[in-house]
């Protein structure tokens, strides 16, 4: 067992769902492969995914969702098999 | 000579010193939005301070040089790496053919600058290299760059292991006050907006980019008029006017916008104040969250605080010469 930390490499307002109509992305307890998009960061009319980047468990989301995070703030932690 | 965009960043483009002179016809100055950290890459590669540069916001580009030169990063505090190994901020270093460049996390600032020995070498369109991406000219293609992009890059002669002194590095604070004009339409904001604008902390908005910076946490309030002709039913509306680079507009009364080197000229909305030019650097450099303060000053502390910024340009350069 491993954790991983999820970081965000660009600063902006992080969101758990694509769309506020639609449903979240992940959720803690879920699992999620190393491709798949747990969040969204907005910055400058731009929004960019966030992988999880390993496989695993999603553990649990690091900052709340529409809270403004930084460069290399953890967004999730994930526990490897 | 030639660099190849292997990753190209979230958003990173070619800029000079600008394009002044064009802003009657709606061009705007573009150019690096922290001029001196772009002078200073410069000067550090052994170009005129005026070279072509790249400059990226928020996360930097993953680049492939063909042939060695000498390279240097200023700007946003950030890792980095040749290679994988790490290299020293405002100072030059030389890469060989095939060296990678690459960047960490930023932990302060929002704007990479990126000198080659020799300048990126764009075509120049009305006097300037920068990219003015609304106008899609200037730059690479008119365009930010994309993976895949090869850079033409001049022939220049670059000395390594040249470095900006420490007391000429700016810091880019998460917490600042940024120096402002007030006017031309003031006036229209009551006592309480008035002291909306300038007693309290804005936050910087994540829509911040190379036409504006967006700020929240307060909200202006307008004085009471008959709206004039041609000028829009919002309290903050006006009839369309010339828009000053680093002016402050507040639309609806609540976000104010400091226009930036790729702004439109002008528009309907009241500009409260004009951010100094010898502040425009650290508005540039300003990130979200930024918590900033606008503090008014005369025409003549700004004039005063832009021959102190030329004095601290003069200084570096010289330092590198």
């Amino acid at each position: 067992m491993a954790t991983h930390n999820v970081q965000t490499p660009i600063p902006g307002v992080f969101y758990r769902r694509p769309a506020p109509d639609q449903p979240e992305y992940a959720a803690p307890g879920d699992v999620v492969a190393a491709d798949q998009t747990i969040g969204l960061v907005e910055v400058m009319k731009q929004y960019a995914e966030i992988k999880a980047g390993v496989a695993g468990t999603l553990v649990s989301f690091a900052v709340e969702s529409e809270a403004t995070i930084g460069p290399g703030d953890v967004v999730a932690v994930i526990e490897t098999a | 000579m030639a660099i190849e965009v292997i990753e190209p960043g979230l958003a990173t483009s070619i800029q000079d010193q600008g394009r002044p002179g064009y802003y009657n016809v709606g061009v705007p100055p573009s150019g690096a939005l922290d001029l001196y950290a772009a002078a200073a890459a410069n000067a550090l590669v052994g170009n005129d301070p005026s070279a072509a540069v790249l400059e990226s916001a928020y996360m930097g580009p993953r680049l492939r040089f063909t042939d060695a030169a000498v390279v240097a990063v200023t700007g946003a505090q950030v890792p980095v790496m040749v290679n994988g190994d790490e290299v020293p901020r405002w100072e030059s270093f030389r890469v060989s053919a095939g060296d990678e460049l690459s960047f960490g996390f930023l932990q302060a600032g929002a704007r990479i600058y990126i000198g080659v020995s020799g300048g990126i070498d764009v075509p120049v369109v009305l006097g300037s290299r920068s990219l003015y991406a609304l106008g899609a000219f200037g730059g690479f293609e008119g365009r930010p760059l994309q993976a895949g992009d090869v850079l033409p890059v001049g022939s220049g002669q670059g000395t390594p292991g040249l470095r900006v002194p420490d007391a000429l590095r700016p810091e880019y604070p998460k917490e600042l006050s940024v120096r402002v004009v007030l006017g031309l339409y003031d006036y229209r904001l009551t006592d309480e907006g008035m002291s909306a604008l300038i007693d309290k902390p804005w936050q910087l908005s994540p829509v911040a980019d190379r036409i504006g910076f967006r700020y929240s946490g307060n909200t202006l309030k307008w004085k009471d008029r008959k709206q004039p002709f041609g000028a829009g039913s919002d309290p903050s509306n006006i009839t369309d006017a010339g828009y000053p680079v680093g002016s402050i507009q507040v639309p609806g009364g609540v976000e104010p916008i400091i226009l930036h080197r790729d702004a439109v000229s002008g528009g309907g909305y009241a500009m409260v104040g004009t951010v100094i030019s010898a502040d425009m650097d650290v508005v540039g450099q300003s990130a979200p969250g930024t918590q900033t303060r606008f503090v008014p000053v005369s025409l003549d502390e700004a004039l005063a605080a832009r021959a102190a910024y030329r004095a601290r340009t003069r200084e570096m350069l010289a330092a590198l010469s």
